[in-house]
């Protein structure tokens, strides 16, 4: 992975339609998604989310997108975040295997 | 809180729901009762809400969007479980694609036996996610206190657009204590402080007022955002040619001199060689659609773009704007209107005249009188200003597109986005029963009329003065079109075999049926039915094999358009 991917970090609210919202806009706007981390922060009702997205083109397109969506409440370009963050998940789902 | 009620009692969901919504203002709903939403129709017993009952669910979504097209407000719609949903998804994704605001309610299975495949179980928060701007599925009666407020401020604030809420049964019936009701959302106009934005409407002025050959080119967004009026004041003291999309079409007179019509696939000659050739395009409420476009990189080659417009996501969306403000038309013109100086652009003008005379849009002669443009004319004549046109989806829709003069905002009702053939008949019925005082007339067609023909039934029980006219030609005229264009004259699955006697069906249910012969005089047939009061339904035997030109082919740029020429 390198930098023509980004990662995008997303604060939402957690419910059970959200990832379907946010998975669903990627797909019928024909956005590439290569990996997404989610999980819930503390006992606050909302979510942290991180897309690894190209970085390309339609990337601007995609972030003004999600930021439509209703229970997204803020959207930004994770700087810090490498997407090698996302190499660990690569790699659990190839190996099949929680030891990683 | 004003309306608040003090007094604590105890209510079900439903009833709930319709204080809710009689809160909201909602007096008219259209819809029909089944299993899963019947509690939500036992509280509708005891309210003062008038209940139309449609003839199938995508005519009930249609009926909110006839209301909320011409009066500018959220509608609302009804339907139960499972195929009163699916039946409703076009209707409601046909509001998401023109930005329509209208709150589809739909009654679900009890959520205790939400996943088990329970009889009329569909997914429909799964099914409405992709076509509303936004959806709920209430899962305790609480919610529904802030879930439907919430529903209305998110269907009419910022791009409107539709908004589904699903309700299980249980949730109906669960009981609550009521003690006062939210309060509701008002969109209020919010004058722009912020610097940046002021700086850039500056800078759009001196654009403006450099440009030599500016173009301004509105669309829905204007209508949504009511700027009519100060986009013909802008346009008038600068001398500036506007062109509308489809949805655009009644945010400029016809009559204006700088109105150069629709523009893109189905636009006049003149109008696309004059945005060839402008310098500067002021793009106001509008998304840069492929039937306005043309191939894309072709669209206004030597034109800078300013773009002003509700949603940020189409700023940069197809095409790259040098300037863009993201907000309410009617704030940001209002700013920048007094920063434009008077310019008479005598060359400019001079150029559209000039185009006009050698490339105008083309009518038939009066004396063509099958030819449903001279139809169409002759009922810009007939209707006044204020009357409301809806119109199906096909040739018939591009033909009124062009040739009626839409003279005042919201009087124009027709799918542009999605292009819904079955759209108008519900919407024109929807419009007639918002709009008691005015005329109403779904021009249509012999394909898109069967569409949702079942709404004869509810035409007859409400008795509208609607009249709807439909072109018989034999065809899906627009699909035939493009197989004599484009495919080789392969003409296949385009002429109907057999044709019903319309006049005969309208009759069965009910209504006045008029066919007209082709030895009559059409014009004056219509005439004296659109003077009598109450629905009636025209059969005009249209000249079968005419063509809407001109016509950009698919994929290709707007200066190469075929047909039209003088």
């Amino acid at each position: 992975m390198d930098s023509q991917y980004c990662v995008i970090e997303l604060i939402v609210k957690n419910h059970p339609g959200v990832m379907s919202h946010i998975t669903g806009l990627f797909a019928r706007r024909a956005f590439n998604l290569e990996g997404i981390l989610c999980g819930q922060i503390g006992n606050s009702g909302d979510s942290r989310m991180y897309l690894l997205v190209k970085n390309d083109e339609r990337l601007e397109q995609i972030i003004k997108q999600v930021q439509k969506l209703y229970d997204v409440k803020e959207v930004s370009i994770c700087k810090d975040c490498k997407p090698s963050i996302f190499t660990n998940i690569s790699e659990l789902v190839k190996n099949s295997s929680c030891e990683i | 809180m004003a309306d608040s009620k003090k007094d604590t009692k105890t209510i079900n969901g439903a009833q709930l729901l319709i204080k809710l919504l009689e809160h909201q203002g909602i007096d008219i709903i259209a819809g029909i009762p089944g299993g899963a939403n019947l509690p939500i129709y036992d509280a509708l017993y005891e309210s003062s809400i008038r209940h139309i009952l449609v003839r199938h669910e995508q005519a009930a979504g249609f009926f909110a969007q006839g209301i909320s097209r011409t009066t500018g407000k959220a509608a609302v719609c009804f339907a139960t479980s499972g195929p009163g949903a699916t039946n409703a998804l076009t209707a409601i994704a046909d509001a998401k694609l023109d930005s329509i605001p209208v709150v589809a309610i739909t009654g679900q299975v009890s959520y205790s036996l939400v996943g088990t495949d329970a009889f009329q179980e569909v997914d429909t928060y799964g099914l409405t996610l992709p076509i509303t701007k936004h959806n709920f599925l209430v899962r305790d009666v609480m919610e529904l206190f802030e879930v439907i407020p919430e529903a209305f401020r998110i269907a009419v604030s910022g791009r409107p657009g539709p908004v589904v809420v699903d309700i299980p049964k249980d949730v109906q019936l669960q009981t609550v204590n009521l003690s006062e009701l939210p309060d509701i959302f008002i969109l209020e106009e919010e004058d722009i402080e912020d610097k940046e934005t002021l700086n850039t409407i500056e800078k759009a002025a001196r654009m403006i007022n450099e440009s030599k050959r500016p173009v301004l080119y509105i669309g829905g967004g204007v209508i949504n955002a009511d700027a009519s009026q100060i986009i013909t004041e802008i346009a008038e003291k600068s001398s500036i040619p506007v062109t509308c999309t489809l949805m655009g079409l009644g945010a400029f007179s016809p009559e204006n001199p700088l109105y150069l019509g629709m523009l893109g696939m189905h636009g006049a000659r003149y109008t696309n060689f004059l945005l060839d050739e402008t310098d500067l395009l002021i793009a106001l409420g509008v998304r840069f659609d492929d039937r306005a476009t043309g191939k894309v990189e072709s669209f206004c080659p030597n034109a800078s773009i300013i773009h002003f417009d509700i949603d940020n996501a189409e700023i940069n969306k197809v095409k790259k704007a040098h300037i863009n403000i993201v907000g309410g038309l009617k704030p940001i013109l209002n700013k920048l209107a007094p920063l434009i100086k008077a310019n008479e652009r005598k060359e400019w003008i001079g150029k559209l005249n000039d185009l006009k005379e050698k490339h105008p849009f083309v009518m038939p002669p009066e004396t063509d009188l099958f030819h449903p443009l001279t139809i169409i004319r002759e009922l810009g004549n007939i209707l006044s200003e204020d009357d409301i046109v809806a119109t199906d989806v096909g040739q018939h829709q591009m033909w009124t597109a062009q040739g009626y003069p839409v003279r005042k905002p919201r009087t124009f009702l027709t799918s542009g986005g999605l292009g819904t053939m079955g759209f108008g008949l519900p919407t024109a019925i929807g419009a007639a029963v918002a709009n008691p005082d005015k005329r109403v007339v779904c021009i249509s067609g012999d394909g898109s009329i069967l569409m949702n023909i079942q709404e004869f039934a509810t035409l007859a029980d409400l008795q509208p003065d609607l009249k709807v006219i439909i072109m018989n030609n034999g065809y899906l005229g627009l699909v035939r079109q493009q197989q004599e264009m484009i495919y080789n004259k392969h003409y296949i699955a385009s002429k109907f075999d057999s044709s019903p006697d319309f006049a005969a069906i309208a009759k069965g249910f009910g209504i006045k049926g008029v066919r007209i012969g082709t030895d009559e005089n059409p014009i004056e047939v219509i005439r004296k039915c659109i003077s009598e009061p109450g629905p009636c339904v025209i059969d005009v035997p249209v000249r079968s094999e005419e063509n809407v030109v001109p016509i950009v082919p698919p994929g290709k740029a707007n200066y190469e358009m075929i047909g039209g020429e003088l």
